[in-house]
């Protein structure tokens, strides 16, 4: 490989080379740091968010998020084009795995907070601690939310420093049962603020 | 915008335009190789606040030693690598022959505010061709504010021919910033296989 191509390998902004038949780039879309906000909303087309058919894959990234309220629980729901509210239909399953900073209590089991067919906030973390140090990191992949023809699928990983003094890895996975696209995604707390943190957007081409 | 940039805006092979702020790409910081003549694979540099998340790659390490453990540990401001940690461990595993085949937590692998290491697969097979391989997620290790996070996943083949699947999260308990990791084998020393360390953007 020779000339401007080559020259523009390895290179993370401006110019760069493609991957390999022009797909599997993560693509930064967006980024919103928390501060002391009530919601966080990536909404297509606005804010510079783009959340459409544009990539197959989208994967929201949080980092550091910590809440206003001891004990709260960070969650996710997503808005249908054309509707409104962050309401739509969810079916999911949620497990998490535990283990006290004194040692006295590690395990792992089924989190019935999961939903079926509840058009309330899915959860990405279990009750997450309000200490100084205390926050939760981890992602969600959403998987085609532009598709009209079948539900939109996801998967999270989280890893929360639990309000009690424990560490918990929670895993959630589930579907909007709906046929209409997902452009809107919120983020917030089951209660109080999201006082600080970042969340990543990013989508994965295919072409 | 004009110029090249602008001509490459919207393509997807050969020449592209970068993402806003040049996100959404790992960057190789570091492969470190194993050969058998040490027992540790220690990332020293490039973990800082360049960004918010570093993801190490590991590929077909495998052990001298049959049931070695595979394992790593944080550096938090000193040159010990002994930060302290609280996590959880779960994992499925299935034998080859079908006779076992189960999820359990396993109370003898998480940490509770320990300061030794962190396994990442136990009795880790020795055959030529038994290895394990996976990842490990580290949040915005250069905060002082919060404790530092990490999820990692693992499958490997057991010294009695069983797949293993590991699922490891948890936090460093610390404030100060993590700047070194070490991966090391529990007993002889690691014979062969790569850890890459990317950063996100």
């Amino acid at each position: 490989m020779t000339g401007i191509i080559s020259d523009n390998v390895g290179r993370t902004s401006g110019l760069i080379k493609a991957a390999s038949g022009g797909g599997g780039v993560w693509t930064k879309i967006k980024t919103l740091t928390a501060s002391a906000d009530a919601t966080l909303d990536f909404v297509d087309g606005s804010d510079d968010v783009t959340l459409d058919s544009t990539y197959p894959i989208y994967l929201f990234k949080f980092i550091n998020i910590h809440p206003a309220t001891d004990g709260a629980n960070f969650q996710f729901q997503g808005n249908a084009s054309g509707g409104s509210g962050f309401n739509e239909t969810i079916t999911s399953t949620l497990f998490d795995a535990w283990s006290k900073e004194d040692g006295s209590n590690s395990s792992m089991a089924y989190n019935s907070n999961d939903l079926a067919q509840e058009t309330v906030f899915q959860r990405l973390t279990d009750t997450g601690g309000n200490g100084n140090d205390e926050c939760c990191s981890g992602y969600l992949q959403l998987f085609n939310p532009s598709d009209t023809t079948f539900v939109k699928h996801f998967i999270s990983v989280a890893n929360t420093y639990y309000s009690d003094d424990f560490t918990v890895q929670t895993f959630g996975a589930g579907y909007f049962n709906t046929t209409s696209a997902i452009d809107e995604i919120q983020f917030k707390f089951t209660s109080g603020n999201t006082d600080a943190g970042k969340i990543k957007l990013y989508g994965l081409g295919d072409s | 915008m004009s110029g090249i940039i602008a001509q490459n805006s919207g393509r997807h092979t050969g020449l592209v335009k970068a993402s806003s702020g040049g996100g959404g790409v790992w960057n190789l910081i570091e492969t470190l190789t194993a050969d058998g003549s040490g027992t540790t694979l220690d990332f020293t540099s490039g973990i800082d606040s360049t960004y918010d998340e570093y993801v190490f790659k590991f590929i077909n390490i495998h052990p001298q030693t049959d049931e070695a453990n595979f394992q790593v540990n944080f550096r938090d401001g000193s040159t010990a690598y002994d930060a302290t940690k609280t996590t959880t461990t779960f994992e499925a595993r299935h034998n080859e022959d079908d006779s076992v085949a189960a999820l359990y937590y396993d109370t003898g692998a998480d940490l509770a505010q320990g300061t030794g290491i962190q396994l990442l697969m136990s009795y880790q097979g020795g055959d030529n061709d038994q290895s394990v391989s996976g990842y490990m997620q580290l949040f915005a290790p250069s905060d002082t504010t919060f404790v530092k996070h990490f999820i990692a996943r693992t499958s490997a083949i057991n010294g009695d021919d069983r797949q293993r699947d590991n699922y490891i999260a948890g936090y460093c308990n610390v404030t100060a910033a993590i700047d070194g990791v070490q991966f090391s084998m529990s007993t002889g020393n690691m014979d062969s296989g790569t850890i890459s360390l990317y950063g996100i953007s």
